[in-house]
């Protein structure tokens, strides 16, 4: 083992969380290695130029859950880090009504009013509900876990304070935050707000990545989890990153390095190795062994507790809950490049429209249909759509003049009943383009390239097991307490020295950063 | 799209200035020329007139609409009759104010309501089983306020209604040849009216007053002349000097009508069997005298103040100072900066000759003539200037309330 090189700490998997564990590994003083098995950073975050002068967003494509501390702590702002706001948000259907947000409060009244004069009060006081509970919730984001089914007295202390929390919260801010938790988006907008394309907008938050609609009891959750970012310093805002999400993990990555870490990519990573019961390095895929006292896996649970190390060595309670950890990848990806921007008519010529999410899913019903096709193993015929035109903000995401247009897809079943994705990837591409082609007509005649990126190619790409984005649902039984499995939700593993940092663990998925800043208090903690 | 209102197109070339800014998502004026004084000074000394129609306006009607009005308003709406209106208040159910507004009874099932924010939601989801229609009519009218000691000449030469109309009461009449609703109220605590106009009418009205109005000098004014207006009559404004408690997050942010200097609208509360929404509340209020701080006014020191400025170099600011914004009050003693409360909107009142301010005190800071120390700023130094409690309204004519005005 002594000619083997020797860190203080290994991270697997140079995404996000990866990066983020390690710089704060690094700041602390430790000597820290990230390992990236493809040819360059960024996991899930990064941004390709298939074609000369157009960057894609292949994976993610917009950034406002990423914690504000880590923004400070890792000192991104030096590092390039760039968020630019979106002024806008349009929300349209195929009949030509849409409603068009902003930042201007009586601006938003009359737009909604145009709808609904009793929503666009609503709004203000359904926002004030939110602000709230996302006041009240933002805390749990920041902190590790409590462990409730631990006897340990300091982590029955830990479940004490967090109980002894949420019990001197206001009652009615207990009440919504159980309602977000445990029920459907639908059935609290349908407390405030009447109108069928108010309410559709108002959803599309409630089933990013996840198989569920907004009439599904998991809708709350998912919806909570999406609002609970910031821009700024406002809750539920988002921002393009500069040069994409690409761009922001470059910046991770410099802000490692001038932390003193190193990056090696091309380099897969084989098993972790134990010794004595404790982690004491890893072996690459080429053979070679490098020792670590720490070994960080940014990887999703099943890869952390099934690949990486032997799950026989794994107390059979964990691995069966690992088991047991749904994926069930449902989103995906369709870019496009475009000669010109898409046309909605009556706004023909309207840049702004597109500077924030553009988003196809116009009522709960609409969405609601097309979650039916998933649950039947089929793409939905008339897809949910979250399009970005990133270029009509950045322009060098495109030739001057040009666009480059994400669009994030749903849904599209990890497991298709009848095919498979290999068949099915262009069919994807023609039901995504001609829904778009609906909503803005002519948008056929401006496309010049098509990327289509389903869950199969997430899976085989990132590595994220069946293509889940979050890698594992965001539902209540897999969140908090749970994530990744009861007992296991504070980022260490029953292997000593072997630690879990990726989405998978608290807070959650989106590009956030959150599990890869806690399970770096954790490890600096545990070293004492 | 920012929104204009009916009268948008005649007051368009009348600003000097070519600011707008925006109210409630509606085009409006700072100004409409380059002296806010002189701007204020018409109100005080000829006639002004503005555009308020960016107000939110709701119709309530229905044979429950006078028991619906007296269970969601904290005043007794059963005291306003038919011809007459009512400065009232709403509260929650923990007795905080949410909004003030004009309410008018323009017949025995009919009520007009001016808000500063949307409410029909909020109206309607009370008003569910009553037997009661509550309807936004904010873009069918456009409303005027013609304010000031020659606000009567003017309107007078329009209609003979206007002459014999009470402080608080209303008249539908004919302008111009178009229906108008006239009420002598406002927000300037002058003598003065708001005239209501369909807004297909709109213009004719706006041109007939105009012209009434050249020979006494009639002055369009915009948001800040009003605002010098608003508080030498000491009229709390919503965001401003207090907070609509359904959008507060916390109690500290909220406050009470006695805490607003509201409570003589309770006077009769013995003898008003009504159960309207914040009464336990306010009855408790006032059984336990939990009130927090009175609402007063505030006479700055004027030698203290020149003094500080004379001291730091500097001419004594006056013209122009207007913060509507909080500012800190210490208690008087030789302990320093003993905190006691705020002021909400402080200024410079030409009229007065004197800075004056709307200020939160606790009970025993109260008394007319108590002394209490005002935090301002001289060059970039926080200092405290030597005030006085006083009544409110700093100014407060007997035309604005006189019979025969």
């Amino acid at each position: 083992m002594s000619k083997n090189r020797k860190y203080d700490a290994i991270v697997i998997g140079g995404g996000h969380n990866g990066l983020v564990n390690g710089g704060y590994l690094a700041k602390a003083g430790l000597d820290v290695l990230v390992l990236e098995k493809r040819p360059f950073i960024g996991g899930a975050a990064i941004t390709e130029e298939l074609i000369p002068g157009f960057k894609f967003t292949t994976f993610s494509y917009a950034l406002s859950l990423i914690r504000p501390d880590i923004v400070q702590d890792l000192n991104l702002a030096e590092h390039g880090m760039m968020t630019l706001p979106m002024p806008n948000g349009f929300h349209a259907n195929a009949e030509g009504e849409y409603i068009l947000l902003g930042d201007d409060h009586y601006q938003n009244y009359h737009e909604i009013a145009r709808h609904s004069i009793e929503d666009a009060e609503a709004y203000d006081d359904y926002a004030h509900m939110l602000g709230r509970v996302q006041h009240a919730m933002k805390p749990l984001m920041d902190r590790v876990p409590p462990n409730p089914y631990s006897d340990d007295p300091a982590d029955q202390a830990d479940m004490a304070e967090f109980n002894e929390y949420m019990e001197g919260l206001e009652p009615d801010v207990q009440e919504m935050i159980q309602r977000f938790y445990t029920g459907s988006i639908a059935d609290i907008l349908d407390d405030y707000f009447e109108s069928d394309l108010v309410k559709g907008y108002m959803s599309s938050s409630s089933i990013i990545g996840t198989m569920c609609s907004p009439r599904s009891k998991e809708s709350g959750l998912v919806y909570l989890l999406h609002v609970m970012g910031e821009r700024d310093g406002i809750f539920g805002e988002w921002g393009f990153h500069k040069e994409g999400n690409g761009g922001f993990t470059k910046v991770l990555r410099r802000a490692f390095e001038a932390l003193g870490g190193t990056v090696e990519c091309d380099v897969g990573v084989e098993k972790v190795i134990e010794e004595n019961g404790k982690a004491v390095g890893v072996q690459l895929d080429t053979g070679e062994v490098i020792s670590a006292d720490v070994v960080v896996s940014s990887l999703d649970p099943r890869r952390t507790f099934m690949q990486l190390v032997d799950p026989a060595t794994m107390p059979s309670e964990l691995i069966g809950a690992i088991e047991a950890f749904k994926f069930q990848g449902s989103a995906s990806k369709v870019n496009f490049a475009l000669s010109d921007l898409p046309t909605f008519p009556g706004l023909e010529g309207r840049t702004d429209i597109f500077q924030g999410f553009t988003n196809i899913g116009p009522t709960i019903e609409y969405l609601e249909e097309a979650f039916q096709d998933a649950l039947e193993g089929r793409i939905s015929k008339r897809p949910f759509i979250d399009g970005c035109i990133q270029s009509t903000i950045d322009p060098d995401m495109a030739p001057a003049g040009k666009h480059i247009m994400s669009c994030f897809v749903m849904y599209t079943p990890y497991h298709l009943a009848e095919s498979n994705w290999d068949t099915e990837r262009e069919t994807l591409g023609d039901i995504v383009q001609n829904t778009l082609n609906d909503i803005f007509p002519g948008f056929h005649d401006i496309v010049l390239h098509r990327e289509v990126v389903t869950p199969l190619d997430i899976e085989r790409v990132v590595g994220i097991t069946e293509g889940n984005i979050f890698q594992g649902e965001l539902f209540a039984s897999q969140m908090f307490f749970n994530r990744p499995a009861p007992g296991w939700n504070q980022y260490r593993t029953p292997l000593s020295g072997y630690y879990q940092c990726g989405s998978g663990n608290h807070p959650g998925g989106c590009v956030m950063g959150g599990p890869g800043k806690l399970a770096a208090q954790q490890i600096l903690k545990d070293r004492g | 799209m920012v929104k204009r209102t009916p009268f948008h197109e005649r007051l368009e070339p009348l600003n000097q200035p070519e600011i707008w800014e925006h109210w409630a998502g509606y085009l409006a004026a700072p100004r409409y020329q380059y002296s806010d004084l002189a701007e204020y000074y018409s109100t005080r000394n000829a006639v002004s007139l503005f555009d308020t129609s960016p107000l939110f306006k709701y119709k309530f009607s229905g044979p429950d609409a006078e028991a619906f009005l007296s269970r969601v308003l904290a005043r007794d709406i059963r005291k306003c009759r038919v011809g007459q209106a009512q400065y009232t208040i709403w509260c929650n159910e923990a007795g905080y104010v949410m909004e003030d507004g004009v309410i008018m009874r323009v017949s025995a099932d009919e009520y007009w309501l001016t808000t500063a924010e949307p409410n029909l939601r909020y109206f309607r989801k009370l008003a569910k089983g009553a037997n009661v229609t509550i309807e936004d009519i904010s873009t069918q009218y456009g409303v005027l306020a013609i304010q000031g000691p020659h606000s009567l000449s003017t309107l007078g030469q329009l209609s003979d209604d206007i002459a014999e109309l009470r402080f608080f009461r209303l008249t539908q009449t004919k302008m111009a040849g178009v229906d108008v609703t006239v009420s002598r109220t406002g927000f300037t605590g002058d003598l003065g009216y708001e005239i209501w106009v369909a807004a297909d009418d709109a213009l004719t009205l706006f041109d007939a007053i105009w012209e009434a109005g050249k020979g006494y000098n009639m002055t369009a004014i915009g948001s800040a002349a009003l605002s010098i207006a608003r508080i030498e009559a000491g009229l709390l404004l919503i965001d401003v000097d207090f907070h609509n408690a359904r959008f507060a997050w916390t109690d500290a942010q909220r406050e009470t009508p006695y805490e607003l200097g509201w409570g003589w609208m309770f006077k009769k509360l013995h003898s008003d069997d009504r159960d309207f929404i914040g009464r336990a509340a306010i009855e408790k209020e006032i059984a336990t005298g939990s009130s927090r701080w009175k609402t007063v006014g505030l006479a700055v020191d004027w030698r203290d103040y020149d003094r500080l400025h004379r001291e730091a170099g500097i001419m004594t600011p006056k013209e122009g100072v207007l913060v509507q914004d909080t500012m800190s009050i210490y208690r008087r003693s030789d302990i320093p900066w003993q905190y006691a409360g705020y002021a909400s909107s402080f200024m410079w009142s030409s009229l007065k000759k004197q800075h004056v301010a709307i200020a939160k005190l606790p009970f025993d800071l109260c008394e007319p003539g108590t002394e209490v120390d005002l935090e301002i700023s001289v060059i970039r130094q926080p200092q405290y200037v030597l005030s006085r409690v006083v009544e409110l309204p700093f100014f407060n004519p007997a035309r604005k309330t006189a019979r025969q005005a």
